[in-house]
């Protein structure tokens, strides 16, 4: 028979494969990662000595019992860690690990691929020096290193104070940390906040604990441009200049949705990530018989959501399969998801989009790293009486290159639609291609 | 100079690699990426201006930390973690 299988070992994916293993169904968990635990709950290599409490701070008992729970999982399921998931079709999904192919057929899928960060541009931002904030506490959590001598934090979202305090706290110094949010939307995002009060508090902390170490914060800061020759040397805001040699932005988290894309799944307009996702109910069942979506590879919602909701599809695929569940477990656990999406719409109110960001992108701005587009490039495109991504794609090659858009992809957008005069819903989404990411020559099939 | 800066987990042992056919060294656990940027500014030249990057996601979507190894092999050097003797090479880049 063949197995059901889960698509990232995240905190989703793993409380999937726990939920289906309760139920006696051993599901095939795939995982590009080295040892599990998805990006917020990454794992230091083998060998590293920092605690739980150290990595994870606040949340180093959740993170620790995502991790236990997959060692508990992965000699009874088949878990099959360094694993990409380069293309799905027709009930099988195409693999690659260590740089031999595979294939896995399925009765079931569970799509649980998160996010990466919500990059907008600034001019400068391919300099060596420059990283995602997500790549910035990669480099700390995961290898014990800060990304420069003198760091700025720049952008928006909780994960900007998040990491401005993990750095600090690991004793880099962090020169600024610029959120362009202004204070007002923070106290205006208050009431929705305090629904979640324990991870609002958590914020308020990281806040603080800035502010009583000396770590300027500036709020309603937008950082204009990054200064540097051959690598970073300061960034400029308003009437601002600051010398750093390192600087990490992003404005909060994009879902990654290729291979829903591949699979077929319907998407349709969300406008509070300001993105096209794959569709689902409640329970997470895609718009495809079969296949389940869950964490923020679907929206994103944060870790504890991803938990709950990784079990709630697994629920949903049980039922499905004709196996009888705890009956009142999904409407506890919709209840918790419920609370959480009001949490969201508060982050949203306190960490708004940028919206004119795309006004002011000056026309030599590069927005595509790979194929090396600028603004202007897309600008012309437009102005030739183009305006849907894809074909905006066709003609300047932007969202083309190795990465897929998966860094430029929603800032063309907002360009074409700035540009254009549209909404950046009606511009429409950049479709996934297999293989989502580049296959190596030389890949070994096997038999 | 690097471009990283190690805060913790110093006491690993040592790995010695080549870059771009000069010995260097970094530690047991570090990815390429890792070992590239402690001793140095840059892992690739970029495909269409040669313009050094070095990196940027961190986590496997970027792709923009490829580096060549010995055998030919391309891989991504935030998700690849380094052995013994490894002979890195850097992609000088293109320029259009």
């Amino acid at each position: 028979m063949k197995p059901v299988v889960i698509v990232g070992a995240g905190p989703a994916g793993i409380s999937a494969a726990r939920t289906l293993l309760d139920y006696g169904i051993r599901a095939c968990l795939v995982d590009e990662g080295l040892r599990g635990g998805g990006q917020i709950y990454r794992r230091q290599p083998e060998g590293f000595q920092r605690t739980a409490q150290q990595l994870y701070g606040f949340e180093a008992g959740k993170a620790q019992a995502v991790h236990r729970t997959l060692d508990e999982l992965a000699p009874l399921i088949d878990y099959r860690p360094r694993t990409l998931v380069w293309n799905a079709e027709d009930q099988r999904l195409d693999l690659l690990t260590d740089n031999r192919a595979d294939s896995v057929e399925y009765s079931r899928l569970i799509v649980a691929t998160g996010a990466t960060d919500r990059i907008l541009p600034v001019p400068g931002w391919t300099l060596p020096g420059v990283y995602s904030l997500g790549a910035a506490q990669i480099a700390l959590k995961y290898q014990g290193c800060a990304i420069g001598e003198r760091v700025a934090l720049c952008g928006s979202g909780p994960l900007l104070y998040l990491v401005a305090y993990q750095y600090a706290k690991a004793g880099a110094t962090v020169v600024a940390v610029l959120d362009s949010a202004p204070f007002s939307a923070q106290c205006r995002a208050l009431p929705a906040l305090l629904g979640q009060p324990a991870t609002l508090a958590k914020g308020m902390y990281y806040r603080a604990w800035l502010t009583a170490h000396g770590v300027p914060v500036h709020q309603g800061a937008t950082l204009a441009q990054i200064d540097g020759v051959q690598r970073v040397s300061g960034i400029r805001w308003g009437a601002h200049t600051l010398a750093c040699d390192a600087v990490a932005f992003a404005h909060a988290l994009r879902s990654e949705t290729q291979l829903a894309d591949l699979l077929g799944c319907a998407f349709a307009w969300n406008p509070l990530n300001r993105a096209w996702l794959p569709t689902r109910d409640s329970a997470g069942r895609s718009s495809v018989n079969g296949v389940y979506l869950a964490g923020d590879g679907a929206a994103i919602m944060g870790a504890d959501a991803a938990q709950m909701a990784g079990e709630r599809a697994a629920l949903a695929l049980l039922e499905d399969a004709g196996v009888a569940t705890d009956r009142h477990r999904p409407a506890v656990l919709e209840q918790q998801l419920a609370r959480i999406q009001r949490f969201r719409l508060g982050l949203e109110t306190a960490f708004p989009f940028p919206e004119k960001w795309a006004a002011q992108a000056p026309d030599n701005l590069t927005v595509c790293r790979c194929e090396e587009v600028s603004a202007g490039d897309i600008r012309a495109v437009v102005d030739d009486g183009h305006w849907e991504i894809n074909r905006v794609k066709a003609h300047c090659r932007v969202g083309m290159g190795r990465c897929q858009g998966r860094l430029c992809g929603l800032a063309a957008a907002e360009i074409v639609a700035e540009r254009s005069g549209r909404s950046v819903e009606d511009v429409g989404r950049l479709r996934g291609q297999a293989p989502i990411k580049p296959l190596p020559f030389g890949v070994q099939v096997q038999p | 100079m690097g471009l990283f800066k190690r805060l913790a987990e110093t006491a690993r042992p040592v790995v010695a690699f080549t870059l771009d056919g000069q010995p260097a060294s970094a530690l047991l656990g570090d990815t390429l990426l890792t070992a590239v940027l402690t001793c140095s500014e840059h892992l690739r030249g970029s495909d269409f201006s040669a313009e050094r990057r070095a990196g940027f996601c961190l986590m496997g979507a970027c792709q923009d930390c490829w580096v060549r190894l010995e055998d030919g092999r391309r891989v991504r050097a935030c998700s690849t973690l380094l052995e013994e003797g490894q002979a890195i090479r850097r992609d000088p880049g293109r320029t259009a």
